[in-house]
């Protein structure tokens, strides 16, 4: 296909921690914060004080509950934005280039001078990850953070996508996805990182790492059968009285 | 082919400066860095070296730019013209309206200072306001905690000198095995996120939580219990008669930190009977077993007891609290098997879960190689932690038997020996503090004289009956009937009942209620629909409202600023010097105390000022003493941040621990210093001086640490704080109640006393659930349990004008799980009406599978009421939103003259006691219930856009989307 | 998806001017029928109004209808791109066609050309405009080999009508030509039940287990959507029809399209033109195309969209 670069230098992208997300949201405001006066200022919110507000959000947090017919259920946290994907129709439909994938680092952009605002790319995205800004007329998309990570106006260590530096509790990494010695790939293998909708053979750069096995039954070590349930009321053994009747120091 | 790349400015300029700062987004205090550009705030970021938050920030905080835009500030002072409540208001200047203030006020002082009630609500500056009340000379004064969570604080003063809140915290990378009771959120909000994320990743380590919701950190626990409301304290109680079956309690830690071994007085029917055994200097006894003999139990390397039946010199006996404590738990009651079915987890998990617990304890226990020396100056080689931490909230708290059920939870960590530990959960500075701590409340009938200030503080801990405060004839004193009979340890006040007894005069009626950030005729009070009469109700005979007065500061348009005849409105949290005390909420952590400062970043475009400022101005114009010179001028004509440099506590110790000394080198404790501001604004804002590692464990008994902490006045001498297992002054209330002492309760009171007042933590149903099922007519009437949730990306009442939290949180909907609903015939979307004893209201449902099945929730306070917060009068916070607050009456169910909703130890409002029943409502308008007029716009507040462009002004000049739009209204 | 009025219109009309085109231009290649001038200029006016006016809503339909212009630059890689450049290269190929019936000195061989061209350019136009809806794959309606046919269909069914109402109206019946369009009535309406039955049956490999990945965990429900508050992802993906409401619609979109359409033309065949049959033939066109803009409602508002699945909705 043309229209995309036939390879990126590197493949900068977002894993997210299926574990430890507590759907605080940071992330998404954040990012907000960050984005509405950054590359693509600005994220325009449309009634932003009635019924109906509507606004432009490059980052959004799900709430899915999950049910194994088995009686286990559980609540996941899920965050979405712009997965970077390595082969996406989002920019080899648009009509103009204003949608393109850079070449040097993967990211998925949107020139804001040429996009016509036709929408076409942000039916063409599977995950939800293109908004359009009615009132500026163009589609705005998550930059990843492509004015902080490489800003040198900023500490080095700020060099990170916003919605990263944000997230208390640490359950989003920023990286280059394409070196599979990086610490977020290998954090990826480790964890059995995914893709979404792997079947769109959109190939996603992010991954999403799964809600770890809970420890909710009996820990091993423990020997719930030999666990006394009832209590040993008999003092003259070493029961509960004498064992209590220890020598102890203050 | 290749791709069409624009050319990105990778390296924008970002800001023309960084101030460094305080969130106030809520009261977490972390510590952030604002970013500022052409005179605005462009961003707003964490500070990465802020002790708080580390670099993070939540949503809330990532939303300040909002907060600060609101359309809904306030823009000058404000005096009622219409009638209250109508929003008929005129705006006057700050002379004038300082000039109604100190007349009102001025004219109380003179004659009965008690007939101001001074109450406040989200601020952290209780130290400052405290002072003030007393100096004014009422004792009708508290802080919001008594509606919050004084549960926490005062189970956890009385019983281990320190308390979760937000003024312990867990040892996040240490623990093994973390329980969280009935937490949401809380004020530790980013703390506590980081503390989970790190502890998550440890394959070794296990998080339960207790809740009878599954969502937010519930939703990442390993394993969720979701529990019956209001049953937690029989669950603890049951871990506790599990661990004591196998033995697998901390019998050395007991012995050494606890008062376990102390003798208590077995006299049955006696005055003295459940009172700790004393010698004549008062120190506590117990059985030495080397000696044989009871000593003073105070004293290192004696052997106590913990068990048997002992004879005192006096020939009384007395047997060791620990014994009793063992005794009461190890009953068949508890077992699991008995609580399986009122707290909706089965006995097999209640029994794992004990065991869990004690495997984590004592087979996982840490040993670090930090040595310390204890309260007797003896060394130790080792750190032992016990890695089993816990956290506990509202959920707790906001029950009427919330204090008992904390006290076992803290009963419970003193079992496994996990406080202050290595893994466990461990104090914050000024924490411990001896429990309970030594300040009582003033307040007493002769302590308010005309033009007089208090002879103490008007909040503190009382240590028996002597000391509450009552009149002659045992009534409530206070407004809010804190420390009466009714409520004895209300050691937050009890704000959720001032508008209620100030309107039904009881005990008297006030003159003048001044309230400082607290939406009380919304979403912080009980019974909201009776409340906001109660604030117009007039008196038939003067045709004057019974409330005569209100002064009320607020920074926004919120539901109560149309309801006070004064208005002084306060800056946005950026415009503004605050201040994060250590005599008050400071941001220490267990590594060592820290404190921190609020500099205003930029500069109020409106006739606003910092309400602090406002209420040193009005000290100095009221002669309240602490705030003028002998001379009569003001002490602080600087405002508040003179105020906080040159304000001496007591000698040397001041709102502001960093920096003192003339030439601020001295830290804790040390003479004003004229550039300490400065030197706050040059650190980012913060001070902290960590411990020494030996100084950071077992602090209630660590020697060097106690003698630092009393050189700092954190505690009033160096012993050894001891915690209370079995708690003395409980006991001194259930012997009055008994017909013992000097101080009995009023025949009314009795019962009350009796049922409720235990030295040792005890369950009774929620009182609310308790009187229902009494009314044996209605036995069953309201089966389900009601409650709320805060959202993680909204602060109370405050972030509905917030342009970006309100789009996450604009409306909210009532959980329940799928069952349930299928039982009541519901599906997603439905409207149901919810009636409790008192009200009715409206709301539509959404069923969760991760409920417990008798409990239906909400998100709090996003409903609002309609033409607040200068949001359009159609708002989805208003049309759909609905708060449960109208539910929850601020009496217990009843008939003449009835308790508060509350607990009835401390007065902590019973906000999820609440029962409830489920009907379907037919179809018809999407509107909740109930409705009410909507408020008309407060004069002065901004224009609100229809198309916010925040951001755009940060565009490279000729940027076309700079540009002003054509359209201005959105489609 | 939401059926926004201006996309609608924009395919209905200008892929009933497209057919009216390609009527035109073939009567006129191969002489099957009669084009006479009259009717040569105005159906091909008429087609190229309907086109210019499609074009022209697709254009408003724009963020910045200012810069479409630049909706040619991706010619290579985007369908969009195809459709503008085939659309505009349409515009000389018809222009001189109809030229043609004015200035006779426009040689044959070039009007042949002309002909041909606007055929091929027509045709072209239509399909890119089906392509680009085909070749959406988060849109598992749209994206299958049905879309391709049905809008060439749709078009020369469309235009069609228009062309055999004006032979009518210009009294040159043309029977065999009307027996035709029946049968291209019957065929399109005939592979948009297909169309249909092949959507309703349709099984899509997307589900929310593989949206999410936690397939792992069981069934997965959305218990809270990001925001309370709409956005652009479900105004613009999200619209949802009732499959109830759906069905009539349906039944409605034959009843126009191929009922009216067909009773039209057969009473047409089987009277002597009047002007009762004349408007006969107009409410049948009228009809026809009210069919062509429920379909193509239907084609939107049936359309789902993968992102929905993150919103705990099916496919
Ligand atoms: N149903 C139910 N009700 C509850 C609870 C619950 O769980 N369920 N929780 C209870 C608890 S724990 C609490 S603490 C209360 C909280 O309730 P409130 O204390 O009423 O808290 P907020 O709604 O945040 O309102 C505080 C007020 O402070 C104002 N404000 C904000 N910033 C500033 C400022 O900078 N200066 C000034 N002067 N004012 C400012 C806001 O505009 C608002 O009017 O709610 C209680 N109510
Ligand atoms: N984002 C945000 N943060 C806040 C606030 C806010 O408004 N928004 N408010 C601040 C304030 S004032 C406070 S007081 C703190 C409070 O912080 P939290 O203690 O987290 O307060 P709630 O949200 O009321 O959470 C109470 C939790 O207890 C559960 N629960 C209710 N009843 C029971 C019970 O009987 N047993 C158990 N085990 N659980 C139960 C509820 O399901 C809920 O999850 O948060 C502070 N932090
Ligand atoms: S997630 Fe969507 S917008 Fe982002 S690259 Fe993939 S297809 Fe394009
Ligand atoms: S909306 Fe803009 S970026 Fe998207 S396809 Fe159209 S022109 Fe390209
Ligand atoms: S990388 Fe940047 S733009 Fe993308 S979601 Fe995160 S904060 Fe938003
Ligand atoms: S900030 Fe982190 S924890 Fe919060 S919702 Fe986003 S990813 Fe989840
Ligand atoms: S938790 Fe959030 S709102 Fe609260 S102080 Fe910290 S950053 Fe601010
Ligand atoms: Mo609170």
């Amino acid at each position: 296909m043309t229209g995309l670069p036939p390879s990126t230098g590197k493949k900068l992208g977002l894993v997210t921690d299926l574990d430890i997300c507590v759907g605080c949201h940071a992330c998404s405001v954040s990012c907000k914060e960050w984005n509405a006066g950054g590359h693509s200022a600005p994220l325009t919110d449309l009634n932003p004080y009635a019924h109906d507000p509507l606004g432009v959000w490059f980052n959004r947090v799900h709430v899915y509950e999950t049910d194994d017919g088995e009686g286990h259920t559980q609540t996941v946290n899920f965050p979405r934005s712009c997965l970077h994907c390595e082969e996406p129709a989002c920019v080899t439909v648009c009509p103009t280039g204003a949608s393109y994938k850079r070449e040097e680092d993967g990211i998925v952009l949107i020139n804001a001078d040429t996009c016509i605002g036709c929408k076409l790319c942000s039916w063409a995205c599977p995950y939800g990850a293109r908004e359009f800004d009615s009132d500026d007329g163009v589609m705005k998309k998550c930059t990843l953070c492509v004015d902080r990570i490489y800003n040198e106006n900023l500490p080095e260590d700020d060099r990170v996508p916003a919605c990263v530096q944000a997230c208390p509790t640490q359950a989003r990494h920023f990286g280059d996805l394409g070196d599979p010695a990086s610490d977020i790939s290998q954090l990826v293998e480790r964890r059995g990182g995914f893709s979404l909708m792997p079947e769109s053979g959109y190939k996603p750069v992010n991954q999403y790492l799964p809600p770890r096995q809970r420890k909710d039954q009996a820990v091993a070590t423990l020997d719930l059968q030999n666990v006394p349930s009832g209590r040993n009321d008999d003092p003259q053994t070493d029961g509960f009285l004498g064992w209590i009747d220890k020598m102890l120091s203050r | 082919m290749a791709t069409t790349q624009e050319r990105v400015d990778t390296s924008p300029k970002v800001s023309d400066e960084v101030k460094y700062s305080t969130c106030y987004m809520c009261a977490c205090r972390c510590g952030i860095r604002v970013h500022i550009r052409d005179g605005q705030v462009r961003y707003i970021d964490g500070n990465p070296d802020h002790p708080v938050n580390r670099g993070v920030l939540c949503a809330k905080g990532s939303a300040g730019i909002m907060q600060h835009l609101s359309p809904a500030r306030l823009s000058g002072p404000l005096k009622r013209v219409g009638p209250r409540g109508s929003g008929e208001f005129e705006a006057i200047s700050w002379d004038e309206a300082l000039g109604i203030a100190c007349g009102w006020l001025g004219q109380i002082r003179r004659t009965d200072p008690g007939q101001l009630a001074f109450f406040t609500g989200r601020d952290q500056s209780q130290s400052l306001t405290g002072m003030w009340a007393a100096e004014f000379g009422t004792r009708n004064y508290a802080a919001h905690g008594g509606l919050c969570s004084v549960n926490m604080a005062a189970a956890g003063l009385y019983t281990i000198g320190g308390s979760f809140w937000e003024f312990g915290e867990v040892d996040w990378a240490r623990t093994r095995y973390f329980m969280m009771f009935g937490v949401a959120e809380d004020h530790d909000s980013n703390p506590i996120k980081i503390g989970l994320g790190t502890l998550k990743g440890r394959e070794d380590t296990k998080f339960v939580s207790i809740n009878p919701v599954r969502t937010g950190y519930s939703a990442i626990a390993d394993e969720w219990l979701g529990i019956r409301p209001g049953t937690d304290g029989l669950f603890v109680m049951s871990l506790i008669h599990q661990l004591l079956n196998n033995q697998k309690v901390d019998l050395d830690y007991l012995v050494r930190y606890t008062n376990a071994p102390w003798l208590v007085i077995n006299q049955p029917g006696q005055a003295d009977d459940g009172l700790i055994a004393r010698d004549s200097d008062g120190h506590p006894l117990a059985w030495d077993k080397t000696s044989g003999q009871a000593v003073n139990a105070l004293l290192p390397e004696i052997t106590p007891a913990l068990a048997g039946t002992y004879m005192l010199a006096d020939g009384r006996q007395a047997r060791p609290a620990f014994e009793l404590m063992a005794e009461r738990y190890l009953d068949e009651q508890f077992a699991p098997e008995k609580v399986e079915q009122q707290c909706g987890i089965d006995a097999q998990t209640i029994r794992r879960i004990a065991n869990e617990l004690a495997h984590a304890a004592f087979e996982q226990a840490i040993e670090l190689d930090i040595p310390w020396t204890d309260w007797a100056g003896r060394r130790h080689e080792k750190t032992i932690g016990r890695p089993v931490s816990v956290h506990a909230m509202r959920g707790i708290s906001a029950h009427s038997n919330g204090f008992h059920t904390c006290r076992a939870i803290h009963v419970l960590q003193m079992l496994l020996g996990s406080i202050d530990c290595p893994g466990g959960f461990r104090y914050k500075a000024p924490f411990p503090k001896p429990a309970p701590p030594p300040t009582r409340p003033a307040g007493k009938c002769d302590d308010v004289q005309a033009n007089t200030p208090l002879p103490g503080m008007p909040l503190g801990f009382v240590s028996g009956p002597e000391d509450l405060l009552v009149d002659d004839d045992g009534g409530p004193r206070r407004i809010d009937h804190a420390y009466s009979w009714a409520y004895p340890l209300a050691a937050h006040g009890m704000m959720h009942m001032v508008i209620h007894n100030a309107w039904a005069g009881d005990p008297y009626p006030i003159n003048t209620l001044f309230l400082y950030m607290a939406n009380m005729s919304w979403n912080s009070s009980m019974n909201t629909a009776q409340t906001m009469q109660m604030l117009t109700d007039m008196d038939e005979a003067s045709g004057e409202y019974k409330i005569p007065h209100i002064i009320y500061s607020d920074a926004y348009a919120s539901e109560m600023v149309s309801y006070a005849d004064l208005v002084l409105p306060d800056t946005t949290y950026l415009e503004r010097w605050d201040c994060m005390s250590m005599l008050d909420r400071p941001i220490s952590s267990a590594e060592g105390p820290a404190d921190a400062i609020r500099q205003p970043v930029v500069q109020p475009d409106r006739d606003v000022r910092a309400f602090q400022d406002v209420l040193i101005d009005l000290g100095a114009r009221l002669g309240l003493p602490a705030f003028t010179n002998p001379s009569g001028t003001a002490r602080y004509p600087g405002g508040y941040p003179d105020y906080l440099v040159n304000h001496e506590r007591c000698e040397g110790i001041g709102p502001l621990s960093g920096w003192r000394g003339k030439n601020g080198d001295q830290h804790g404790r040390g003479e004003p210093n004229p550039d300490q501001l400065q030197a706050y604004v040059d650190n980012q804002c913060f001070w902290q001086d960590p411990l020494p590692e030996s100084q950071q464990y077992y602090k209630h008994a660590n020697g060097p640490y106690l003698e630092y902490a009393a050189s700092m006045e954190w505690v009033p001498d160096a012993s050894q704080i001891i915690m209370q297992l079995y708690s003395e002054p409980l006991q001194k209330f259930a012997l009055a109640a008994l017909g013992h002492g000097d101080f009995q309760p009023l025949e009314k009171y009795r019962e009350r006393i009796k049922l409720y007042f235990d030295p040792l933590p005890i369950w009774y149903p929620p009182l609310e659930e308790q009187l229902l099922n009494n009314r044996g007519d209605q036995h069953g009437a309201f089966p389900l349990h009601a409650l709320t949730q805060r959202p993680m990306a909204m602060y109370h009442s405050w972030g509905s004008q917030n342009a970006w939290l309100r789009q996450i949180y604009g409306t909210n909907r009532l959980y329940m799980h799928p069952d349930l609903a299928a039982e009541h015939d519901l599906e997603d979307d439905d409207w149901v009406y919810l009636e409790s004893h008192h009200a009715r209201i409206k709301a539509q449902i959404r069923t969760m599978t991760g409920c417990n099945r008798d409990t239906v929730w909400t998100w709090n306070a996003i409903g609002k009421r309609k033409g607040a917060w200068n949001l359009d009068p159609n708002a989805s916070e208003g049309r759909e939103g609905f708060l449960l607050n109208h539910l929850i009456s601020e009496l217990l169910p009843g008939k003449g003259k009835r308790f508060s909703n509350s607990d009835p130890v401390t007065g902590q409002a019973a906000w999820f006691d609440l029962k409830v029943r489920l009907r379907k409502a037919e179809a018809g308008e999407a509107l909740s219930e109930p409705q009410f007029e909507a408020l008309s716009p407060v004069p002065g507040v901004q224009d609100r856009p229809d198309v916010l462009r925040f951001g755009q002004q940060f565009l490279p000049a000729g940027s076309w989307r700079r540009k002003p739009k054509k359209r201005n209204r959105a489609p | 998806m939401d059926p926004a009025y201006s996309i609608i219109f924009f395919s209905s009309s200008s892929g009933a001017g497209y057919g009216l085109l390609i009527w035109l231009a073939t009567g006129r290649l191969t002489g099957f029928w009669n084009t006479s001038p009259t009717l040569g200029m105005v159906t091909g006016l008429l087609a190229l109004i309907l086109v210019s006016a499609g074009l022209l809503a697709s254009m408003l339909h724009l963020g910045h209808p200012e810069r479409a212009w630049r909706a040619f630059s991706q010619w290579r890689t985007s369908w969009l791109s195809h459709e503008g450049v085939f659309a505009i290269l349409t515009y000389p190929a018809a222009l001189l066609l109809i030229a043609g019936w004015i200035a006779t000195e426009i040689p044959n061989s070039l009007l042949a050309t002309a002909s041909a061209l606007t055929i091929v350019l027509a045709f072209m136009t239509v399909a890119c405009t089906a392509m680009i809806y085909a070749s959406i794959q988060p849109i598992p309606r749209w994206h299958n080999g049905w879309v391709l046919p049905l809008y060439l269909l749709f078009s020369l069914a469309s235009g069609g009508m228009l062309f055999i109402l004006a032979l009518g109206l210009i009294g040159s019946p043309q029977p065999p030509l009307r027996a035709t369009l029946l049968g291209l009535l019957v065929l399109t309406w005939g592979v948009k039940l297909l169309y249909w039955r092949y959507i309703d049956r349709q099984k899509v490999e997307s589900s929310t287990a593989t949206a999410t990945g936690l397939s792992a965990l069981g069934e997965i429900r959305q218990l809270e959507a990001p925001h309370t508050s709409d956005n652009y992802l479900l105004k613009e993906m999200g619209y949802q029809i009732a499959r109830k409401h759906a069905g009539r619609l349906r039944r409605n979109a034959l009843l126009f399209g191929l009922a009216g359409p067909v009773i039209a033309v057969a009473i047409d065949l089987s009277v002597a033109p009047s002007a009762l049959s004349h408007t006969i033939m107009l409410l049948g066109t009228l009809s026809a195309l009210t069919g062509v803009l429920l379909e193509r409602w239907l084609f939107f508002a049936e359309a789902r969209h993968l992102v929905t699945l993150y919103y705990g909705r099916g496919v």
